[in-house]
């Protein structure tokens, strides 16, 4: 088990995707519990710790996951638990767990699966790009896999049984993330998002339930698991993606159109402070990179790659920045060295990261 | 607005809840939310306004009588508090209180979806045994009781295979 491994890339969940880039994952998680055991916040640690080392053994074995780490919530350090959190792998709840509770994940950090969170296994799999469906089709194959040798809550009547009557029945949230600087640009974000209310549809921000929309990362995802086929709930959100990512490169369109100084000025001013801060919050930052980001996907700003602009996005998160300096440090600590690797990054260019900073000590 | 509860003071409490597809809305004025139960601090979850509101009223009221789920001994109240079941059972322990919440967040009330392997067997074995012992039944009134004592072994074997799983 190594989370530093997971440090020498800028994660799943920004790898790749379409050439818009508007898309950035399609993500599903399913929410299973097994037959005969109180659900995880009520039947306390010591029934967890049972069904979590029973429950590990087995879900490493599976040839669909190969997992890379497969770790009880114990063994983290919190700064581990942070990176995990920021690549989207475990939850804030999995994050205050302790004994009891764990994560498998694969190498690719495609395929986890939280044991012991809100229910007793949250599977979740992840695809870059708008690929809802394929998502399906692995996690439907991995659920059937763990089904095999765990009998699950399930009824005729409601279907998967879940600790939350919210997720009863399907069990399902697939969620899309997106990134929509042109429709926040233009105004046109909030009525997308009333709009997507009434047809069931929730909109959230970069770390899901109460967050904000940091970095104008938005995630799309059904509200609603009861009385809905997986299949038509995973085809309705692509088809919804698709509208937005017409909407946002329409937006996109008009601002160059009709708006061109007013957008070159966001993003050189967006690249200007961010080549010359030297105190950067996580919300700064993530807020200047994604007006960057915009500017690398308009061909407005030629200076710095895409990857580039990526990677600073993962490692300006609080955890990851720590964890590539090697120790904890104060939020006011984590402002300057945030601000300085930004700076030293972007004027470095394109190039890959050099690994120095990654010390043993 | 005037207050629908004490008509003397004006309404400045508005709650609007679905239940059973019907929307309701309730004007009150802070005295009459707060002596309905209504924390006006605290926040107002979802199941609590589901349930019937009052809490604070209903736990003075039956805490004895209160329903529980057998199995895992959770109590309704301790449900309305965390919004979350103990076990798979509280489904059916506390299957009243289900149709108002699963219809104000779901689609619908039934599930359509994905069902494990398991259940769709259990389901196939079950509609195999009725249907089985319906021609036995049949081969009962029609007195042919060479046909029935074959389908007597069906249902025996069918029984054995539904509990091998």
């Amino acid at each position: 088990m190594n989370i530093d491994t997971l440090l020498d890339n800028t994660g799943a969940w920004m790898s790749s995707g379409d050439d818009e880039q508007i898309v950035i994952t399609s993500r599903i998680r399913l929410a299973r519990n097994l037959k005969n055991s109180a659900f995880p916040g009520w039947g306390g640690v010591e029934e967890c710790a049972r069904i979590w080392s029973s429950l590990r053994p087995r879900l490493a074995g599976l040839p669909s996951i190969q997992p890379e780490i497969d770790v009880g919530m114990d063994e983290l350090e919190e700064l581990d638990k942070q990176i995990l959190l920021e690549r989207h792998l475990i939850s804030r709840e999995q994050v205050e767990k302790g004994r009891g509770s764990g994560l498998i994940l694969s190498a690719d950090e495609l395929v986890s699966v939280m044991v012991n969170e809100e229910d007793h296994l949250r599977i979740q799999v992840l695809q870059s790009g708008l690929n809802l469906a394929t998502a399906w089709e692995k996690i439907d194959q991995l659920d059937s896999e763990i089904e095999s040798q765990t009998e699950y809550a399930f009824s005729d009547a409601l279907g998967y049984l879940t600790s939350c009557p919210t997720n009863v029945g399907t069990g399902m949230r697939a969620s899309v993330m997106m990134h929509l600087p042109g429709l926040v640009l233009m105004e046109e974000m909030n009525p997308i998002i009333k709009g997507l209310g009434k047809i069931g549809l929730t909109v959230r921000g970069l770390w899901g339930e109460g967050t904000e929309a940091i970095g104008n990362f938005f995630q799309v995802s059904n509200q609603m698991t009861l009385g809905e086929r997986e299949a038509d709930i995973v085809y309705n959100i692509e088809q919804i993606a698709r509208e937005i990512v017409e909407h946002e490169k329409n937006a996109r369109a008009r601002l160059v159109e009709k708006k061109e100084l007013f957008l070159k000025d966001h993003i050189g001013r967006a690249y200007g402070i961010l080549t010359h801060a030297h105190l950067l919050t996580t919300k700064e930052a993530l807020d200047l990179l994604s007006d960057l980001r915009l500017g690398v996907d308009l061909g407005i700003l030629k200076s710095v790659g895409r990857q580039t602009v990526d990677e600073l996005l993962m490692t300006a998160q609080p955890g990851h920045l720590q964890k590539l300096e090697g120790k904890a440090l104060k939020p006011k600590d984590r402002d300057r060295v945030r601000a300085k690797r930004v700076r030293e990054r972007l004027s470095r260019g394109d190039s890959k990261p050099k690994r120095q900073s990654r010390t043993h000590e | 607005m005037n207050c629908e509860l004490c008509q003397a003071h004006e309404a400045t409490v508005h709650l609007t809840q679905v239940i059973d597809g019907s929307i309701k809305k309730l004007h009150l004025c802070e005295a009459c939310a707060q002596k309905n139960g209504f924390d006006m601090q605290g926040p107002i979850s979802i199941t609590d306004i589901l349930l019937g509101m009052g809490g604070k009223r209903e736990e003075a009221a039956a805490p004895t009588s209160e329903r529980s789920c057998p199995r895992c001994h959770m109590r309704r109240s301790d449900f309305k508090k965390s919004g979350r079941f103990g076990c798979s059972a509280c489904y059916e322990a506390f299957a009243e209180d289900l149709p108002s919440l699963l219809r104000a967040m779901h689609r619908n009330d039934r599930h359509i979806g994905k069902v494990p392997a398991i259940a769709a067997r259990r389901v196939q074995f079950i509609k195999e045994l009725s249907d089985l012992q319906q021609a036995l039944d049949q081969a009962i009134a029609e007195e042919k009781y060479e046909k029935a004592a074959k389908i007597r072994d069906r249902i025996t074997a069918c029984r054995a295979s539904m509990e091998q799983g």
